[in-house]
């Protein structure tokens, strides 16, 4: 009788621990999946204030008309993109494509004196910082998440639910790869 | 994080236990010293009704009080873009449910605070002087640190134990200067060969609780505001991986010599740096509810990275090699996100533009529209203006509205 009571309360812990772990599985995913949809609202963002800003600069900007048709391209080519590593790239190419276009507004005093170009720029710039915040909090949570699925004993149930590990969310910046760092 | 938040509300919790000692003690040594037949029950019944009733207040409505005592105005998006772009970015990096409110106080000297019970309820409050005077990377330094008391919540705690020290110091001066009133309340106690001399020594004992417990009180909450300062500010940075946005912002800050004027001694702790000249040069003292600016400035740049090791590394530099600021749970988190690049490098607009820029701000947060007539002038209509033209004062145009 005791050897039976025994037995049923280990099972019942085991159930228990079971459920545990793998409801801590699933909302570590909806976290991952949470961050990614913050993530992408920005990236949405982004493609939307690039045409406005295209036409507000092209009045001004006559010899920059290479980086223009580059932002432009770039833009439809991320768009486009699928797949986590695919969207990291063409995010990328679009940073740095826009980074020059900041560079390049220096030399256009009547463009950085315009009312409707500085509340773009300032959209634009905050769209990159919280793009980057996003990215951040995003790998954060990916982290915790594929950690739990490599590490013993959560590994176990994760293996049997096929929980995937996911992808980080790396953009490369091509201008800071570009300028090699000199130091004095 | 959160071990960081569990550490602070593990602390609270004793803090909350100990100056919950002093009040009850307090209560009953009062209540005692006036009527001796009854145990001190009736003083710790009355102490507690005053501090469950002064909480409950500042719980529910507390940042509603400081909002108006501060006549802080809540503005939409559109009034000031860039200020709801870096609320919106820290708490995109922060993690935190909800946006907070955002309210813009009419006041030259530049500084902010954060109020709420809870994330959900949380508000931001900064200064006209403030959007005007720093740029992009300091504003979001100073946003940082304010969603950082959010984040690990400072104000709600604060709250509380600053009702509690309250309700401490009132009964303590009610106690003193009712005594000094009624002459000893000698009068009041029954028949002089009743108590002897046990007595006499309870009167002493219930004199110096009334003047020692608010003093205790009082420097173990401003120990612990202290320290929370410390904290949000190592928060922050791990937030807007930018150490130098927040000294650059504190030094301008400190740099200011206006007072605000609708700040007062109860408020003052709620803000990012002291609203007051006085407070100022007490500020390395016991009795200071922030810590020296000056420090803290010096710790923010001497960050090798934007992570709470950084600043504990860089707390103990400056502080000397044994202390300590961050609890050893937060420190375990291993990864750094590493300082980020400088976004604002523009050059510091003139003092002109700064007071040119504040009015036009208020304006705007008051309902002025304004327009631009062609002469150069701009117009600034006042919200109760009622008629569809208004002519220009130095060219006679007429604009229609």
């Amino acid at each position: 009788m005791i050897t039976l009571i025994v037995i049923l309360a280990i099972i019942l812990i085991l159930i228990i621990w079971f459920v545990g772990i793998y409801n801590a599985l699933v909302r570590l995913r909806n976290q991952v999946k949470n961050g990614w949809s913050q993530i992408d609202v920005q990236l949405k963002r982004r493609h939307d204030l690039i045409p406005n800003l295209i036409e507000t600069v092209k009045g001004y900007m006559t010899h920059e008309r290479e980086t223009l048709e580059n932002i432009t391209a770039y833009r439809s080519k991320a768009m486009s993109a699928t797949g986590i590593g695919e969207k990291a790239q063409a995010e990328g190419l679009l940073g740095g494509a826009l980074g020059q276009l900041q560079v390049a507004v220096e030399a256009y005093p009547d463009l950085k004196a315009n009312q409707n170009f500085l509340s773009l720029q300032e959209e634009l710039s905050s769209t990159e910082n919280k793009i980057s915040f996003a990215r951040q909090s995003y790998n954060d949570q990916v982290l915790f998440f594929n950690n739990k699925i490599q590490m013993f004993p959560s590994n176990i149930v994760a293996g049997m639910f096929s929980f995937k590990e996911e992808e980080f969310f790396e953009i490369e910046d091509p201008a800071e790869k570009a300028v090699p760092k000199v130091k004095f | 994080m959160w071990e960081l938040i569990r550490a602070n509300r593990r602390r609270s919790v004793l803090l909350f236990m100990f100056m919950g000692i002093g009040l009850i003690l307090l209560g009953a040594a009062v209540s005692y010293y006036f009527n001796p037949a009854g145990m001190g029950i009736d003083g710790i019944i009355i102490a507690l009704l005053i501090w469950i009733i002064m909480s409950l207040i500042s719980y529910y409505n507390g940042a509603k009080i400081l909002l108006s005592a501060s006549k802080a105005k809540k503005v939409s998006p559109d009034v000031h873009p860039q200020l709801y772009n870096i609320v919106e970015e820290m708490k995109i990096a922060s993690n935190l449910p909800v946006m907070p409110e955002i309210y813009i106080i009419n006041e030259e000297a530049p500084n902010a605070f954060a109020a709420g019970r809870d994330p959900q309820h949380a508000v931001v409050a900064v200064t006209a002087g403030l959007l005007t005077k720093l740029n992009r990377d300091e504003l979001q330094g100073v946003i940082a640190h304010e969603m950082a008391h959010i984040y690990n919540r400072d104000i709600r705690f604060m709250t509380l134990a600053g009702v509690m020290l309250g309700s401490i110091v009132l009964i303590s001066e009610i106690f003193l200067r009712g005594m000094l009133f009624t002459g000893g309340g000698a009068r009041y106690r029954s028949s002089g060969s009743k108590g002897g001399q046990g007595q006499a020594i309870m009167m002493i004992v219930a004199i110096v609780l009334a003047i020692l417990v608010p003093i205790f009180a009082g420097l173990l909450y401003y120990a612990i505001s202290r320290k929370r300062e410390y904290l949000a500010d190592a928060t922050g940075v791990r937030f807007s991986r930018y150490p130098e946005g927040l000294a650059s912002a504190l030094e301008k800050i400190s740099g200011s010599k206006i007072e605000m004027k609708t700040a007062n001694k109860v408020t003052a702790p709620m803000y990012i740096s002291l609203p007051f000249q006085k407070g100022k040069k007490a500020a390395a003292g016991l009795r200071s509810t922030h810590p020296p600016i000056q420090e803290r400035i010096r710790i923010l740049r001497s960050m090798q990275g934007a992570g709470f090791l950084s600043y504990q590394e860089a707390y103990k530099e400056v502080k000397g090699s044994g202390s300590h600021i961050i609890p050893g749970s937060g420190l375990k988190e291993t990864d750094d996100p590493g300082i980020r690049k400088a976004f604002d490098s523009q050059d510091a607009p003139s003092l002109k533009t700064v007071k040119r820029n504040t009015g036009d701000l208020m304006m705007t947060v008051n309902g002025y529209t304004f327009i631009d007539c062609s002469c150069g002038l701009r117009i600034k209509v006042p919200p109760d203006y009622k008629k569809n033209t208004i002519i220009c004062t130095k060219c006679g145009t007429k604009h229609r509205l």
